[in-house]
């Protein structure tokens, strides 16, 4: 199991509280399948002050949904034979989360931590109205709430996030809304009970280019709002550019960069962080060329590649004489707060950067 | 059956039209019944072909099937005549329409036998009208149909569900070789089986008596129909078991299951609100199609256990070549099969508010 | 149903036979008290000959439960063997027969007449005098004018068809009578050859001395029918009884029951016990579910008489105790094969013996169901026709084909390496397929080859029934039945060898034999008074028909029934081809 050695010193090794509103400390989750143990997680560790925002950056396959949905504690049949095997800790407001009961984790669920899922229209239950999907889960953790009352909260909400004539629209189908209106509402469904920690998983990747930008405006207006602390998840670094205060890199499962947004934009690290900065399309830079794809596939979660798992695509690894391959990268400190996991020295990296990346960004 | 079907396996994706407004529901009632009133015409039309049109066509007689032993001329003639069988084949069909609408008169002199709408002929067997055999019938049919229905929805969704929670565990793999049992032994077997261990061997159930009705005597009421009722809902049950437990499956899979636990739904509610009204829907699509076919199983149960209902007309029928019974039957089934498909799909919209009804 | 259905079904039988083992043991408890009392005790087939458990005790339900509804409680209409026995509770005629066991059933006896007819003028006249303080069920009077009301319904082919039309052969004599529907008498009593000088005398004016007329006015068409109470085709629901019981609720499918006839005077009625009193009668659509009811003792009687269930049959063969209870007689049915004569080579004998020495008898009694559902017949009178002997000139009895002298009759008809032909069966009843089978199978051996041809049962008329037809397809083999109506030789067999009667549809002639010696013998039966002498004709007529080799007999039909050892005065009927329902009666009195 313990094959990576953690990449952040665990200190409290007992389970006392951290001072931070979240904490995610080494944590492991593994799926268990024919072929093999997939290793969806494997000793990731963060931090997240309260009314703070992380970004959660990756590919597919990543870890990084595996990761929201154990802080979410939705994971199905956790324990059970077929089901994931999660370890670590997480913290969330003094509380720890990966060893309390399912009963404790569903009641903090929609109240303390929400989440926003990726398709809106697949993530509503077509059957129900918007209206009904947002009081169902007020009144979930409102038991005393009354029907109108509740139904009044839900139409503040959609008139909140951006709807028009919301008292109308509370009772239309989620087919009825158009996506960018869905997401509204998915994410009115989301800040019903105002949650301190709000998950948003690929908020803007169903939605058309013009409406991604509402969509981000508005989450990061209602964080202002609502002092809530919010984990964006995303493929596309734009996507956190603006809206993150800190940025968290996962590949294979594991955390290969992180800091503070602003220096993880201008002095990035790890050659996989250049790689999707290069792919990131940008306004004031519009030659296709210069889009810098990251060349090769997604390693397999089953058998990692060995020593560093981004070996096989970083076109640096030959200049290590096989480290790359043969040792597991820990995650160090670059410059304050800035951590990656490279074997490439520090200033050959910063060289690097500087003469072949930066210029075609 | 009809344009207006929206039948999705288990809702997931695609925005469709908004529902129609009351005006337009109505007006598709409305054309829907109309569509109804073809397809029986169409029906009624296919029957009187087979049974009239092609003897016609291959110089058979018809009236060699209603008399007995004795092909006694006179008797000949005078069935043809009392039944209008002595006209030409487009008066006989006239003559058969009016009588559905209108009623008629079977007549050849001294014997008349007046027919009210709806006419559908008079049973060889019987002398009186078939329509009136067939709803004197029609209950027993019905109570038959409504215990089963009840049975197998009751168990037949209920261990589907079950099976899907607990998927791949005894439970699950026992109720599906048992469902896999339901839908492929006949209900010959499961009805001989069940009469000889339950009234025979264990001697739990008393002998049925075929005279009692429900207003006679309940309990033995009950006690004739408990036998029956399990039989058909056996059948049944398994099918429904296992679309049950697949469209489940396939739910339970679904992301607006996992928004519904990310809201911090209990997980009853998960299941039982959420995940079940999505289920329910291909369900209810099945269920009404069964209830609207039932006769099918419904010949073989009520055959079994000695119940005289539509499904024993229907034998009946045929065994003694009753012509106009058989005629009548296939209408009054295929009313049934229209009506439950019509109130599937008015059923449809209330549950899956995608579906219009246009 | 699949073949795979009908596999299942039959362990199904097998399975609830064996289930249902341990409730009949309870059943038959009730024959300790019912056997002791009377004389003769029930042993296997006992009922055939002797009465099983006499008793005069009355009171108690019978019954009857069928998985056939009667065709007709009209009792012009009913057609159905078990018809006619349910028809002696609430019918009687001016003769009927006796309730006897053995020969003694079939002598008919005065039933509503005072005494037999006084038969004049060369036989031609018939002369019946009513009993007095005869009553129909509404206390009415029976008369000579009811009688005669109800033998012109007959006539109403056109309102009542489907009955027996005996008594217009006998008595229209060219009247074109049309029946009292449409009878221009004011009285609707307008057939002239039956007069009634008062209401107590009924005359009856043949054109020909008839032998088997008696035996046509003992049928249900003979019975009194009051005008009053007359509507045509729905008297069928309501039929108003002259007997010990009268009928109610009727309900088609479903059944009806009989309860005692407070007008019916026992002192009028020497035919019937009348022990029971009601008597039930339950339609059924699961013959195996009436098996079980009947050996777990809750029915009394099978009223179809058709026999029990394959498996039901097995399980009485087994328990010694319920094959006590069974009766397994031979009735006036027999399932031949008949030989064209109008057909190459058939039209000659030595080609129609050869078939009869090559069949195989046992074949064919297996083909109907094995040796419960009839005994291999060897010639064409049943055994409870008069007149029937034990002929067998084929040696049919042995129960093997004699190849060898198969090919000595080929080689006789100059066919001796075989010949081509083809044999009919019904489609509609798998059973006459069988023996068609058999039959094909046996032919093979001696060279012959037959091609077996289905047609739909319901159009034999035009089929089978036509001497064309016959001819035109090569049909020189035909599988068909005959029973008789009633207990006489000519009853049974002059309308399948009476050449006068070949006709161009529905004929029944199938050989198409036109024999004046037959014909003449025919005619002498019918004009002959005595039964005996009628009889002693029919031997003759029966040997010559198979000296002629024109039908192979094949099986007469039996079938093994089961009785509730309860039952009293359990005896089978002669005439009725079954047990006589209406002189049983019941032991525990329950």
């Amino acid at each position: 199991m313990t094959d990576t050695p953690s990449t952040e010193p665990l200190v409290d090794l007992a389970k006392d509280a951290p001072s931070e509103f979240l904490a995610v400390r080494d944590l492991r989750v593994h799926f268990p399948t024919d072929d093999g143990v997939v290793k969806s997680v494997d000793g990731l560790s963060f931090t997240l002050e309260r009314g703070k925002t992380l970004g959660i950056v990756g590919e597919s396959g990543s870890g990084k949904s595996v990761t929201s949905l154990s802080v979410m504690g939705l994971h199905r049949n956790v324990g059970k034979k077929s089901g994931p095997r999660i370890s670590g800790e997480i913290w969330l407001d003094g509380k720890e989360l990966v060893g309390a009961s399912p009963e404790e984790v569903r009641r903090l669920r929609g109240q303390k931590m929400a989440m926003i899922f990726q398709d809106p229209l697949t993530a509503m239950h077509p059957f129900y109205s918007v209206g009904h999907q947002i009081i169902e889960g007020y009144r979930q953790h409102h038991p005393d709430a009354k029907k109108q009352q509740a139904r009044d909260h839900a139409i503040q909400l959609l008139d909140r996030v951006g709807i028009p004539q919301p008292d109308k629209r509370v009772d239309s189908y989620p087919h009825e809304f158009s996506g960018g209106m869905r997401q509204r509402a998915m994410i009115a469904m989301a800040l019903a009970n105002d949650p301190s920690l709000l998950i948003a998983d690929e908020p803007t990747t169903a939605l058309d280019v013009t409406v991604q930008a509402q969509i981000l405006d508005l989450i990061r207006d209602l964080q202002k709002e609502f002092g809530s602390s919010v984990i964006i998840i995303t493929h596309d670094l734009g996507v956190v550019a603006e809206l993150a205060d800190d940025i968290l890199v996962m590949y294979g499962g594991k955390c290969v960069e992180k800091g503070p947004a602003a220096d993880l934009f201008d002095k990035p690290e790890h050659p996989y962080t250049w790689g999707l900065l290069g792919s990131m399309p940008r306004i004031d830079r519009d030659l296709q060329d210069r889009l810098i794809p990251v060349k090769g596939s997604p390693p397999s979660l089953i058998n990692l590649p060995s020593g560093c798992a981004f070996n096989p695509r970083c076109p640096y690894a030959e200049r290590n004489e096989g480290r790359c391959t043969s040792e597991v990268p820990e995650l160090v400190e670059a410059a304050p707060g800035h951590r990656a996991a490279c074997h490439l020295p520090a200033e050959t990296r910063h060289r690097i950067f500087a003469e072949e990346i930066a210029p075609r960004l | 059956m009809k344009a207006g079907r929206v039948r999705p396996a288990a809702p997931t994706r695609g925005g469709r039209p908004t529902a129609g407004q009351p005006t337009a529901v109505l007006l598709y009632i409305v054309r829907r019944l109309l569509n109804v009133v073809v397809m029986l015409l169409v029906v009624a039309t296919i029957t009187f072909g087979i049974f009239f049109l092609v003897p016609w066509l291959q110089h058979t007689d018809p009236v060699l099937r209603y008399v007995g032993k004795n092909a006694n001329p006179v008797a000949i003639e005078g069935i043809k005549v009392k039944l209008g069988l002595d006209k030409p084949i487009y008066e006989q069909f006239w003559l058969y329409l009016k009588g559905l609408v209108a009623g008629r008169s079977y007549n050849n002199g001294p014997d008349t036998t007046w027919c009210p709408a709806p006419c559908m002929g008079i049973s060889t067997q019987t002398q009186t009208p078939v329509w009136g055999q067939l709803t004197g019938d029609f209950p027993v049919t019905a109570w038959l149909a409504a215990g089963a229905a009840t049975l197998w929805l009751v168990f037949g969704v209920g261990t589907g569900v079950l099976s899907a929670l607990r998927k791949r565990s005894v439970l699950d793999r026992v109720t599906m070789v048992t469902a896999l049992a339901g839908v492929s032994l006949p209900v010959y077997f499961t009805g001989l089986v069940t009469s000889a261990l339950f009234v025979y061997n264990l001697g739990w159930l008393p002998e049925s008596d075929p005279g009692v009705t429900l207003a006679d005597d309940p309990v033995a009421w009950f006690q004739n129909m408990l036998l029956p009722w399990i039989t058909l809902a056996f059948l049944f049950a398994a099918t429904y078991a296992r679309l049950t437990r697949a469209t489940m499956l396939d739910v339970l899979g679904e992301d607006y299951i996992r928004t519904a636990r990310a809201k911090g739904l209990r997980e009853g509610k998960v299941i039982g609100k959420h995940a079940m009204r999505a289920t329910m829907t291909p369900v209810l699509t099945v269920f009404g199609m069964d209830l609207g076919g039932l006769l099918g199983g419904a010949i073989l149960t009520e055959n079994v256990f000695n119940l005289h209902g539509l499904g024993y007309d229907a034998l009946n029928g045929i065994t003694k070549n009753d012509l106009p019974m058989i005629m009548g039957v296939t209408l009054f089934a295929a009313f049934f099969i229209v009506m439950a498909n019509l109130i599937v799909d008015l059923l449809y919209a209330v549950v899956d508010p995608r579906v219009r009804l246009a | 149903m699949t073949t795979r259905n009908k596999a299942l079904a039959a362990a199904a039988l097998v399975g609830a036979l064996a289930l249902t083992t341990s409730a009949c043991s309870g059943g038959s408890k009730s024959s300790d008290g019912g056997s002791g009392k009377g004389g003769g005790s029930s042993t296997f087939n006992a009922a055939a000959t002797s009465i099983v458990n006499p008793s005069t005790k009355k009171g108690g339900t019978l019954k009857l439960w069928s998985t056939q509804d009667v065709d007709s409680l009209d009792p012009a209409i009913g057609y159905y063997a078990f018809v006619w026995d349910l028809q002696r509770f609430y019918t009687r005629t001016l003769v009927n027969y006796p309730s006897k066991p053995g020969k003694d059933g079939l002598a008919l006896q005065p039933d509503l007449a005072e005494a037999m007819p006084t038969i004049t003028d060369g036989g031609k006249t018939y002369t019946f005098k009513l009993k007095q303080g005869l009553k129909f069920e509404d206390g009415t009077p029976i008369t000579s004018k009811d009688v005669k009301y109800g033998i012109e319904r007959v006539f109403a082919q056109d309102v009542i068809p489907n009955g027996p039309i005996y008594l217009i052969g006998d008595l229209d004599q060219g009247q074109k009578y049309p029946g009292p529907y449409k009878d221009k008498d004011k009285d609707k009593l307008g057939l002239k050859s039956v007069q009634t000088p008062d209401d107590s005398t009924i005359v009856f004016k043949l054109s020909q001395p008839n032998s088997d007329f008696l035996y046509h006015l003992a049928m249900g068409g003979g019975a009194p029918v009051p005008r009053a109470k007359d509507d045509g085709a729905s008297y069928a629901k309501h039929p108003v009884s002259s007997g010990p019981y009268k009928i109610q609720g009727y309900v088609a499918n479903k059944g009806f029951e009989m309860v005692r006839n407070p007008n019916w005077d026992a002192s009028t009625d020497k035919l019937r016990p009348a022990l029971p009193d009601k008597v039930t009668f339950t339609v059924t659509s699961n013959a195996d579910d009436l098996d079980s009811r009947l050996l777990a003792g809750s029915v009394d009687i099978d009223a179809g008489q058709r026999g029990v269930q394959t498996a039901a049959q097995g399980k009485i063969l087994r328990t010694p105790k319920l094959k006590a209870s069974t009766v397994d007689a031979p009735a006036a049915t027999i399932r031949y094969i008949s030989l064209q004569t109008k057909v190459k080579p058939f039209d000659n004998v030595n080609c129609r013996k050869a078939v009869e020495y090559a069949i195989n008898p046992t074949d064919q009694q297996t083909a109907r169901g094995g040796q419960w559902a009839g005994k291999i017949a060897t010639s064409m009178l049943p055994p409870s026709i008069p007149g029937s002997d034990n002929y067998d000139p084929y040696n049919l009895a042995a129960g093997k084909p004699q190849i060898d002298k198969a090919k000595q009759a080929l080689a006789a008809c100059g066919k001796p390496n075989g010949f081509s032909t083809t044999i009919a069966a019904r489609s509609t009843s798998p059973k006459d397929v069988k023996q068609a089978v058999a039959a094909q199978a046996a032919l093979k051996a001696v060279g012959i080859t037959a091609n077996v041809f289905q047609y739909d049962g319901s159009q034999s008329a035009s089929t089978v029934g036509s001497p064309a037809f016959m001819h035109s397809h090569n049909i020189g083999l035909n599988v068909f039945g005959w029973g008789s109506d009633y207990p006489t030789g000519s009853g049974f067999l002059s309308v399948l060898i009476d050449g006068r009667l070949i006709s161009k549809s529905g004929n029944n002639n199938y050989s198409e034999i036109n024999d004046p010696e037959i014909n003449g013998w025919i005619d002498d039966a019918a004009k002959s008074t005595d039964p005996a002498a009628a009889a002693a004709d029919y031997t003759k007529i029966n040997h010559k028909v198979m000296d002629l080799a024109l039908y192979v007999p094949g099986v007469v039909e039996q079938s093994l029934n089961y009785y509730n050892p309860r039952l009293t005065n359990v005896m089978f009927s002669q005439p009725l081809g079954m047990i006589d329902f209406s002189a049983l009666g019941l032991s525990d009195g329950k």
